[in-house]
């Protein structure tokens, strides 16, 4: 068996993606011109796929900050947070996160994904349960993978798959960590984090909430859904991403926890990899005061855009994901139908992305929109028009301008 | 290391399950075939000796939604660790009568 003869299987379907031309997984933005724009293929492109949330990545005072600190301290850590790479500005954007969320406790990483992927498998061991959602990111799968607990599944969103579930393992010794996304980001639905917080606490175990994809969209001061619902004070343990909302890169996690900081010297992922770069960390400060500062206009401003582009495409009469969210999925019939019209979008000037099976959740084929603060609704009009015409090419929707009746 | 939670013995003593007796082979065996009928190749029938991820028309995803099923169905606990090392309808069906005689 050769080397790579185990990804047969996985190059087949690539392969079959490109086929039909464009190539999703390598298109390349020649040139950014804005949090909404870009040139690709040499033509000025839309861009509605890139989880900009809030299009801080140009704003001048985050980019003068990246700068200010490139200039002051250079160009990169050259060591982990353990060894040689920490900074004083780690530790202040890490109060900063603390004091945010309103937790005594923030330990900040080089990814998003190596967040999820070292605290969740370090807060767990041989002997304890992680009960992960079914429709887990791949960085929660992966953190599976890195521990000796044992790993159960529940139905995506189902408070009582999670229920049945901590019963079953109501006698037994060891810690239950149960792990919850605030927001989707395939379908872009919300968890129904009420009650998973209530069963998991009934039950004595522990909830972490990976905000990832509502850091900013959610919550009266941004925090996502453990503040819009309720629950801050309730979660265990909040991951979130600095490469969203925040427009950068990197990861975090906060808590209230006593003992939280052993984390520091037992999590590997955050031990045994370079430590964010000063630009970064000086970016994502000034980006989370901007969050806090202007955070409720640049919210109303996302969900306007939501609406115009969710409820123009459910006119159209497109199946989409089950809400409104930041991120706005348009279920397709199949992989080469999904390529076919993301490709005929990307040539009409307008980027997506293209998400299919076995990154998406019960096989389904999707083109995946994000939606910006930065986004103007003449813009998001643009894309409804663009895809409803693309879409009766396709025969996914009547070839007349009949009014959608059914409404999808 | 994994091995370890494959012979942990659960008591559900107090569950809510209806039937509290216990289900014999034939009826898991049942309850397993009949959930992978949809992703059977051809006219292939799907015996005890059928590789569930080869021989079927099946992704490790849909094996996993399968595995919760039947954990509600028999109202069992069957860790994502011990499925790695389940291949063929007979250890699947292995499998869940060990958990179930454990309950």
């Amino acid at each position: 068996m050769g080397i790579f003869d185990r990804h047969r299987q996985l190059l087949e379907s690539y392969r079959m993606m490109r086929a039909t031309g464009e190539d999703p997984l390598t298109v390349t933005m020649d040139r950014v011109l804005s949090p909404t724009e870009a040139i690709i293929n040499g033509r000025k492109t839309l861009l509605v796929g890139t989880n900009n949330y809030f299009g801080l990545t140009f704003d001048p005072v985050c980019v003068e900050a990246a700068i200010e600190a490139t200039r002051d301290e250079g160009t990169g850590t050259t060591g982990s947070r353990i060894a040689n790479g920490n900074y004083a500005q780690h530790a202040a954007l890490e109060a900063e996160l603390a004091e945010f969320y309103g937790m005594k406790h923030c330990m900040v990483t080089t990814t998003g994904y190596q967040a999820n992927l070292g605290i969740i498998s370090t807060l767990v061991g041989d002997g304890d349960y992680l009960v992960i959602d079914a429709d887990s990111h791949a960085s929660i799968y992966d953190a599976c993978k890195q521990t000796q607990a044992t790993i159960i599944r529940f139905k995506h969103n189902d408070p009582a798959s999670l229920e049945a579930r901590l019963r079953r393992l109501k006698d037994e010794p060891g810690n239950k960590v149960v792990v919850v996304e605030g927001i989707y980001s395939m379908l872009g639905d919300t968890a129904p984090l009420k009650p998973f917080v209530e069963i998991t606490k009934r039950y004595g175990g522990y909830i972490v909430v990976d905000e990832a994809h509502s850091l900013g969209a959610l919550g009266e001061h941004g925090r996502g859904l453990v503040e819009q619902v309720g629950v801050l004070d309730q979660v265990d343990f909040v991951v979130g991403t600095f490469s969203k909302t925040l427009g950068s890169i990197g990861g975090f996690c906060v808590s209230n926890h006593d003992g939280f900081e052993v984390l520091r010297i037992a999590t590997r992922a955050y031990m045994f990899t370079a430590s964010l770069p000063p630009s970064i960390i000086a970016s994502v400060r000034a980006a989370l005061k901007i969050v806090r500062r202007d955070g409720a206009k640049l919210r109303t401003r996302l969900w306007d855009n939501v609406a115009t582009l969710y409820d123009g495409l459910a006119a159209a009469g497109f199946q989409l994901g089950p809400e409104h969210g930041p991120v706005v999925a348009v279920v397709m019939p199949d992989q080469m139908t999904t390529v076919g019209v993301w490709r005929a979008l990307l040539e009409a000037g307008v980027y997506v992305n293209v998400a299919v099976p076995p990154a998406t959740p019960g096989g389904l084929c999707l083109l995946r929109c994000s939606l910006s603060s930065a986004h103007s609704r003449g813009q998001l009009k643009h894309v409804v028009e663009v895809l409803t015409g693309i879409g009766r090419q396709f025969g996914l929707l009547p070839a007349e301008r009949v009014r959608a009746v059914a409404g999808g | 290391m994994r091995s370890a939670h494959k012979f942990k013995v659960y008591d559900f003593t107090d569950t809510l399950v209806a039937d509290s007796g216990l289900p014999a082979r034939e009826e898991v065996v049942a309850e397993i075939v009949q959930r992978l009928e949809p992703f059977r190749v051809e006219s292939r029938p799907i015996l005890g000796s059928t590789v569930i991820t080869k021989d079927l028309n099946i992704d490790s995803l849909a094996v996993m939604d399968m595995v919760m099923e039947l954990e509600d169905r028999f109202d069992i606990s069957i860790p994502l660790n011990d499925v790695a090392e389940i291949h063929t309808v007979d250890e699947l069906a292995d499998a869940v009568l060990r958990k179930v005689e454990g309950r």
